[in-house]
Formats: C-alpha cells, sequence, structure tokens
C-alpha cells in the first residue's frame, strides 16, 4: 500500500509582523536586507519577544484542524548551522517532553475519509539564499534575510494519503480553511511549501523535501511515487532517503546529504515564556474565529434551501462566500448563489482576476433583483456582468448602455408575436396540439429581441394571441 | 577631588553645586589615566565623557530637568550594547563589532544623564571568574595586583573599587558580578531573574543570567536599581516590579527576621578566614536581632555540575551565531564548503569559549543528554524546590559568597576544575532565580572577604535591607591603590 504524509509549512502572511520582531510579515515589497532589524537578524544581545497575534492565529488553524489544544505552549531551538539562519538555531516547538505546540492531534475530512494531523507547531522562517555566478566554478551564494522570522506554521499529517489525488483534496481543503480563516493567503508566492514522506509497498520511506508550492506538491508526489513503482518492477531497492524536488525540472532528485544524522539539539527557548492557553482562552478564541466552511454550508442549504453542491462550492472558497454574504437578501440568495457559481466563477478563478475585477457585492445583488423581477433576462445578464466586471459601472448604467432591458412593454411585444405568429403558421398549428411547439415560438421571439424579451410575457401573450 | 565617594553622595554633592559634573567626571579619567595600565578594567573608554559632563552641567545651570544620576560617571561590562559603541565581550571574535542599537539598562541610565566612561573588562563571553580569559589580558585586583580580581565582572569591579568610576554594571550567570565584588571589596548584585531586561546583553546562558549592578554601598546598589529594574517590551522574561523604590525603608534593619546558614556553603575546602568572617557576620546578625540557623540544602553539592552542564549547552546555542557572516573581522570565504567555513571562522574564539562549547555540543546531544543535560535540569528542578522549601522557614540564606581568598593570577587558569568550584556558593541563586548579593565583610591579610545574602523571589527590597543592615556593622581599610 502507498503510504503518504505531509509536513505544510504556511506563512501567516495576513499578520502585520514577524514572529519576534516588528519587522513585517509580508516581506515580499522590500528591497533585499530592508526588512530587517537586530533581532530578526540575531545580532549580539537581541532579544525575541513573541508576536501573541501569531499565536492566536497558529491556535485558530489548530482549532479548524480539530486538534487537541495543550493550555500552555513552549518553544524549543533547534541547533543547526545554515547561512539562512541568522543565530544558526531556529526557534520552534517540539512534542517530545509532552504535548507543548500550538496544536496536538487532529482530523481532516476528504469526503468519506479521514486523514489525522499529527502535530501543529509554530516557527519562524529562515532567510532566503540567492545563488549568483554564471558557472559552478564562480558562484556564490547571497543571503537575503527579509524573510528570516516571518511566522509559519507547521502542519505535520500522518501517513494517510494513499493517492496524489487525495493530495491535491486535502490541499484544497486546507486552502479554503486557511483563507477562511484570514491567516493566510496561500497564493502567494512562497506562502506554502511542503515536505512529503513516501513509501510504497515493500519499500524503505523516502522524504522529498523543499517543495515550493501546493502546485508542485501534487506533481511531486505522483513523479515519486512512478519512481518508485519504476524501481519496485526491476527488483531494485528503494532505500530510506532524503530527496529535493527540482522545481525546474519536476523532478525528485537524491540530497545525498547526512541531513537525517542531524542532531538539533533541541532545548526550551528560556528568552520566551510558556504561553496559557487555557479552556477559557480558548472559548474566547473560539468566538473570535469566522464561521466555519461546513457551518457555512449547512446554513446555505437549510436557510436558503440551496442546493449541497452549489452550497459545497460556495462556501469553500471565502471570495465567493463573502460575496455571497454581502448580497444576499431572503428572497434572492437561491439567485445570487446561481450567479456566483454558474456565472462568476468561470470569470474569477485566480487571484490576478480577482485582484482588478471590479465586480462587487452590490452589482450581484442589482444582478439578481433584476433577474429575479424579469427587468433583465439570464441571457443578457451574462453581457452584464462581463461589462461590470471590466468597467465597474452600475448595473442600471450598464443595462441602458449595452441595450440589456428587457422588452416588457405590452404592445412592443404584442405587435413582435403577431409577425412571429404571421410568419410560423405551421408551428402555430401544432403547438395547439402539441404544447411543446409553444417554445420553439418563444425562441423566435427571443431571437428577434436578441433575447431581451420577457420569457414570462412572451408565454402569456404568445398563448393569449394563438387562442390556448 | 575625592572620587572616594558614594553615588548617592555624588548626586547630592552635583546637585547642591558643591562639584561639577564636568570637573568629577574629568578627574575621573584622569583617575583612569593613571592606575588603569595597572590594573586593566577599562577595554575602552569614552572619549567624550568630560563632553557630555559639560552638557549637564549646562543643563544643570538653565535650570533644565536633569536625570537622577547627574553625569555620573558608570563603567559598562563590555558584553552590553552601547549604540555606536564597540561592544567586544572580551572576544578577538567580536574585536570591532560596533552595536547599532542600545541595551534597555543603556538606554534607561542615559535618560537618567548617566556617562559611560568606559567598557570594563571580563571573560571571554563572560566565561570565567578571574578575568584571565579575557582576549585583551587579565585585570588585576586593586587590593594585590598580584592577585585576581575575581570575575567574570572583574573589570566592573576593579572599577568601582579603585574609583575609576562611581559604579558599575556587570551580568552574573554563576556568580559573575558577585564573585569579583567578594574578591574586590564592592557591592555586587545578582536581582531575581526577569527584574532586570537583558535586551541588549549579549547572552552567553540566558535561562539563568542577569545584569546586575556594583556599587560602593548597598544605597548605591538600591539606587541603580531604581534606574534600571521594570518589565521591558524587548525583553518577554522581565517581570512587573510595580516600580518599586528599592531606597525607601532601606533602613528599616532585620530585627526578628530568620536567616538560614546553609550548611554545604561553609564545609569542606573553605578558608579558614573565610569561615570566622562568616561567623563574625552571622554573630552580627544575631546582635542587630535576627536570627541564624544552620540548613542542609542537598542538592547544593550537584549545583555546580548541573550548572556547568546547562550553562554549556546554552552557549553552545547562544555563541553559534557568531559564523562571522553578517558581521565580525575579514576573512577570506573562498573555498570553503559552509560547514569548513564555521570552523575556520570560529577560531578566534578563546580556549576557555572552545572548551565549553565542545561540551555545550555533547551533553544535551541525542543519546548523552539523558546522563547530562535533562539530569542537570532535574537537579535545577529539585534545588529550586528546595531552596523553594527553606525560604517557608528563612527571610534570608547566608554564606559566604565564595569559600575562598583572592588567588595569584596564573595559580589556577590551568586547572578548570578547581575553578568551577570557586563557583559553588553563587551559582544557587542563578539556578533557583533567587536575588542575591556580596556585601563587603573583612579583609585577610589585605584581600577582601565578601558575605552572600540570598533571598526569596522577588523579595530584592527586603534582601538590600539585610544587607543594608549587615554593611552598617562594617568598617573596612582604604584601597590601597
Amino acid at each position: 500500500m502507498t503510504m503518504i504524509g505531509l509536513e505544510i509549512h504556511c506563512q501567516l502572511t495576513n499578520l502585520n509582523s514577524k514572529l519576534f520582531c516588528s519587522c513585517k510579515a509580508n516581506y515580499r515589497e522590500f528591497k533585499i536586507n530592508e526588512n530587517i532589524c537586530p533581532v530578526c537578524m540575531g545580532l549580539p544581545g537581541s532579544l525575541p519577544r513573541l508576536n501573541q497575534e501569531a499565536v492566536k492565529k497558529a491556535t485558530m488553524i489548530a482549532m479548524a484542524l480539530n486538534c487537541t489544544i495543550p493550555e500552555k505552549i513552549a518553544f524549543f531551538r533547534k541547533n543547526y548551522f545554515y547561512p539562512d539562519s541568522p543565530k544558526n538555531f531556529q526557534i520552534t516547538q517540539l512534542n517530545i517532553y509532552g504535548d507543548t505546540s500550538v496544536g496536538g492531534t487532529g482530523s481532516v475530512m476528504i469526503g468519506d475519509k479521514k486523514i489525522r494531523i499529527t502535530r501543529i507547531q509554530l516557527e519562524e522562517d529562515p532567510g532566503r539564499l540567492i545563488y549568483d555566478g554564471s558557472s559552478s566554478k564562480n558562484q556564490i551564494t547571497l543571503v537575503d534575510y527579509n524573510r528570516a522570522g516571518t511566522p509559519l506554521v507547521e502542519i505535520v499529517t500522518e501517513p494517510d494519503f494513499e493517492t496524489p489525488h487525495e493530495v491535491r483534496d486535502f490541499l484544497n481543503i486546507l486552502s479554503n480553511i486557511l483563507t477562511n480563516l484570514g491567516v493566510a493567503d496561500p497564493s502567494l508566492e512562497g506562502a506554502m511549501r511542503a515536505d512529503a514522506n513516501i513509501s510504497i509497498e515493500g519499500g524503505k520511506k523516502v522524504e522529498i523535501k523543499n517543495i515550493g508550492s501546493f502546485h508542485d506538491l501534487e506533481k511531486a508526489v505522483h513523479f515519486e511515487i512512478i519512481r518508485q513503482d519504476s524501481l519496485h518492477s526491476r527488483n531494485i531497492e528503494i532505500i530510506q532517503e532524503t530527496r529535493h524536488w527540482d522545481d525546474r525540472r519536476k523532478i525528485t532528485v537524491s540530497s545525498r546529504s547526512k541531513e537525517e544524522d542531524l542532531d538539533y539539539r533541541y532545548f526550551l527557548e528560556g528568552d520566551i515564556p510558556w504561553v496559557k492557553i487555557d479552556p477559557e482562552i480558548q472559548k474566547k478564541l473560539k468566538t473570535e474565529m469566522p464561521e466555519s466552511i461546513s457551518s457555512k454550508k449547512a446554513r446555505y442549504i437549510s436557510k436558503y434551501n440551496i442546493p449541497a453542491q452549489v452550497a459545497d462550492v460556495l462556501s469553500s472558497d471565502k471570495y465567493y462566500s463573502d460575496l455571497f454574504e454581502d448580497a444576499y437578501t431572503e428572497s434572492n440568495a437561491k439567485e445570487v448563489a446561481n450567479i456566483i457559481t454558474t456565472e462568476l466563477m468561470g470569470l474569477v478563478d485566480t487571484r490576478e482576476k480577482r485582484e482588478v475585477s471590479k465586480f462587487t457585492s452590490v452589482h450581484l445583488r442589482d444582478l439578481a433583483d433584476a433577474i429575479q423581477s424579469g427587468k433583465v433576462s439570464r441571457n443578457s445578464s451574462k453581457n452584464a456582468l462581463h461589462e461590470i466586471l471590466k468597467s465597474g459601472k452600475d448595473l442600471s448604467t450598464v443595462i441602458s448602455e449595452l441595450d440589456l432591458g428587457n422588452v416588457s412593454d405590452e404592445s412592443e411585444l404584442s405587435r413582435i408575436i403577431a409577425q412571429i405568429i404571421s410568419e410560423e403558421p405551421q408551428a402555430v398549428e401544432q403547438s395547439k396540439s402539441n404544447s411543446q411547439t409553444i417554445n420553439y415560438l418563444v425562441g423566435k421571439v427571443m431571437q428577434k429581441t436578441k433575447g431581451k424579451a420577457d420569457p414570462v410575457l412572451t408565454l402569456d401573450i404568445l398563448k393569449k394571441q394563438i387562442g390556448i | 577631588m575625592n572620587l572616594k565617594i558614594s553615588a548617592l553622595d555624588y548626586v547630592q554633592e552635583v546637585k547642591t553645586g558643591n562639584i561639577s559634573a564636568e570637573d568629577f567626571v574629568a578627574n575621573t579619567i584622569e583617575r583612569i589615566q593613571n592606575v588603569d595600565d595597572k590594573l586593566h578594567a577599562f577595554l575602552s573608554v569614552n572619549e567624550d565623557a568630560i563632553n557630555q559632563a559639560r552638557a549637564i552641567d549646562k543643563k544643570i545651570k538653565s535650570g533644565e530637568k536633569v536625570g537622577d544620576c547627574f553625569g555620573m560617571p558608570i563603567s559598562i561590562k563590555d558584553n552590553m550594547c552601547i549604540k555606536d559603541s564597540k561592544t567586544t565581550c572580551a572576544s578577538k571574535m567580536l574585536e570591532n563589532f560596533i552595536a547599532p542599537y542600545d541595551a534597555t539598562v543603556i538606554a534607561k541610565l542615559k535618560r537618567q544623564d548617566a556617562i559611560f566612561v568606559g567598557k570594563v573588562n571580563m571573560d571571554e563571553f563572560a566565561m570565567g571568574l578571574t578575568t584571565e580569559f579575557s582576549a585583551y589580558g587579565p585585570s588585576k585586583n586593586p587590593w594585590n595586583v598580584e592577585y585576581v580580581s575575581g570575575g567574570s565582572s572583574g573589570g566592573s569591579a576593579v572599577s568601582v573599587s579603585a574609583l575609576e568610576c562611581v559604579a558599575s554594571l556587570g551580568s552574573d550567570t554563576g556568580g559573575s558580578v558577585r564573585n569579583p565584588a567578594s574578591f574586590c571589596s564592592a557591592v555586587g548584585y545578582k536581582p531575581t531573574y526577569g527584574l532586570i531586561s537583558r535586551y541588549g546583553l549579549i547572552s552567553y546562558a540566558n535561562s539563568i543570567e542577569q545584569i546586575g549592578p556594583l556599587t560602593r554601598t548597598v544605597k548605591d546598589t538600591a539606587f541603580m536599581l531604581n534606574l534600571i529594574t521594570g518589565i521591558d517590551p524587548n525583553d518577554d522574561t522581565t517581570i512587573d516590579n510595580k516600580n518599586e523604590d528599592y531606597l525607601s525603608g532601606i533602613e528599616s534593619g532585620i530585627e526578628g527576621k530568620k536567616i538560614g546558614i546553609i550548611k554545604e556553603m561553609i564545609g569542606e575546602g573553605i578558608d579558614p578566614a573565610v569561615l570566622s568572617a562568616t561567623k563574625d557576620a552571622i554573630a552580627k546578625l544575631e546582635g542587630l536581632g535576627a536570627t541564624c540557623e544552620e540548613i542542609s540544602l542537598d542538592m547544593v553539592k550537584y549545583s555546580v555540575a548541573a550548572y556547568y552542564t546547562i550553562t554549556a549547552t546554552e552557549a553552545g546555542s547562544n555563541l553559534a551565531r557568531y559564523d562571522n557572516l553578517r558581521y565580525g573581522y575579514d576573512f577570506p570565504l573562498d573555498g570553503y564548503e559552509f560547514n569548513s567555513y564555521i570552523s575556520k571562522a570560529r577560531r578566534k574564539f578563546g580556549p576557555e569559549v572552545i572548551r565549553r562549547m565542545i561540551i555545550g555540543g555533547f551533553v544535551p546531544s541525542a543519546g548523552h543528554s539523558g546522563k547530562y543535560f535533562l539530569k542537570a535540569l532535574k537537579v535545577k528542578s529539585k534545588l529550586t524546590k528546595e531552596v523553594n522549601g527553606a525560604f517557608k522557614k528563612f527571610d534570608f540564606l547566608i554564606s559566604p559568597t565564595v569559600p575562598i581568598l583572592p588567588f595569584k593570577l596564573g595559580e589556577k587558569i590551568d586547572d578548570p576544575v578547581s575553578l568551577f568550584l570557586v563557583d559553588i556558593n553563587t551559582v544557587t541563586a542563578n539556578l533557583t532565580g533567587k536575588p542575591a548579593i556580596s556585601i563587603p565583610f573583612a579583609n585577610s591579610n589585605g584581600l577582601p572577604i565578601g558575605i552572600q545574602l540570598m533571598a526569596d523571589s522577588m523579595h530584592d527590597k527586603l534582601l538590600l535591607q539585610a544587607a543594608y543592615a549587615l554593611e552598617q556593622t562594617v568598617r573596612l581599610p582604604e584601597v590601597p591603590i
């Protein structure tokens, strides 16, 4: 049986400051080595001061993943030398002397399958190495410490995944949970990174490190399973090793380093006192947490009678559920959900598109109301939506500028219908015996009015004029 | 000009206009120039000190608000950062390190118009108890320059004792303030853990060390504590002392107080002169109305071993950052793989630092930590329990600060294990986080002896009252330099 376990590193990108100093958590906007201070540079004499907001947010993640929450958390030093680590140790968490990390065991459901969470820990991100130089002979390594000290949450799972597909489903669910909590933006470059442990039937465990995005994680797992299967089929032993994901070539490469032999000499970080997260504080945190995805879904189904599948899609993505929450009224909820899932999703499916889109919840509400009242046809509403995304103009302006309004003037419509009846004597005759044929005539009217005829009114007048 | 003046007297004299800050600081600098060739307390002297003093005099004359120090010249152990000045930790590794920021204690003292006359000598990275491990040579004991000053804050103790400043800040990881204070006849204070911010103090063993003042009198120590204690947003381990005034009520006396005499600290190996001074101190305290009784603290016999295990572990981690990548000295990096680069870059560490870092790499390592590091933590926690128990019964615990007299330079430097045992009476306060003070008490053949009092956590104010009471019973000779 294939067994896959994940270690996911997720930056808390929505925090203001780093984990132990007041430099920005969002280091991406800075020039190299300009988002640094004595603390995150580990200068002699500097001390870490714990960002309590980070503890809060990390605990919320642990709660959202159904983890046990210890009453007191502690930080440990992981000692190792690497140029991107300014202190040559990383402040992280550890559970070997009892559960003291932000989250203990938990679980996430992928459909009917339970993925167990081993633990969740809060730690600091190191700096970033930049390799420069044209050939390996004159290659130099530069270090950018802007990222050093960024709050990072590590989520470790049990080896419960069996396929890359399950991994992808899990990552989607996790991304949605993190976004819904408002703690991180998983789409930011480098905000989500992962290691994976993979073993196939009869083989040793292989660890893949350095996978830079969720997208690549699925690919890396897929590649590694094929690699191991291929070795196995040729009776070549699968050795226990650490491999790196080469994200240029999209393959895993043996790291040949003895990383597993490193002794990190973990011990308690004395500069950071234990943090109490007792039941009282936990209760308070729970009230501060945004509504969970599953609770939103249940509410959409029971309260607004939205089909389960639509509710699922709507609740999972914070962007859409926020739009929904802001736009819906008691009477238009279903229509709003419908517009989002059938029209909008295809148009704003990437971060970039969402950023340039001028579409707001007010547009959404107006559009749903207009469709429901027959002011605009479903067909025309698509054109209106395109225009709004581009220009951001309000719906009534768009309708009049593009002439999208329904022909709901009865005399105008009666005139057009009379014309159709005279042009289509055969169909008129048939419609008297076959009720389906009337739809053909409605279609003709729509054609003539470029889809702007109010369908209900059209049907009414047609029936009246034909006499059925 | 009389430089042998307490901090409180200095402030009074300048306030009333009897002396000017400029005159006093200029005389202090002159004194440093005259005696420091012999004593080597200073690693660097503040060239701008006299100008700074003049500026303070101007403030006084113009009636501007002046900070509580009134230009008082203070020396600072060279492991605390003063912005834009060299902070070497008496190491070649940081020979050219210019601190880009002020330690919290420095910022606080600056606001009170203190003048830092210079940075003073210490054992490299505060590892040692004689300053003989300073990369820049040892400080000499002003009572007899053939003798060690004690350490690691030796430069602080020498500069206070030899009138090269009015007060000093040292740091105490296992006795590093109290030990040289005892050897040089100064008051040395190790506060409750967390009372003084460590932000800007270069870490050696961060879980147990504290900055502490070295002064001429107990009242001066209380005065200094008033200026530098309290919660610091830059140090999460600081504790709220509610702006305690350590000077008020300092003369309350110790009548009715109970004092425990720690048996393990006056036992085997103690110098007879030290023992008799201790007995004398006990008699004097009883004379002031305290009751004294022996107590056995069983864990004390393991305390030094635990202390060295814990400090080595933390030092190994705290000093790992000195890889010469972000600051340091000129060093060609060509052709080195990172690990071999590190080992080469770190060759500037001195022998004691290297010794402790090697130990620090071993005792917490997988497969050995159970036998060493974790066991040391167990001793620490048992010792703390024991000491907490003692403070249920006693207000204070008493012992000599160091069981032996100052020894000659070079006498013990090649025998690290016998040096370690000099710490036996001081490490307990660090391992348990309790406040402790060394009070100059006696003199044996021209060599000072200090008495140590310890109190329960956050009883710093009470401790100073007891220390003051004992101090009042003492008359000591003038320093012979």
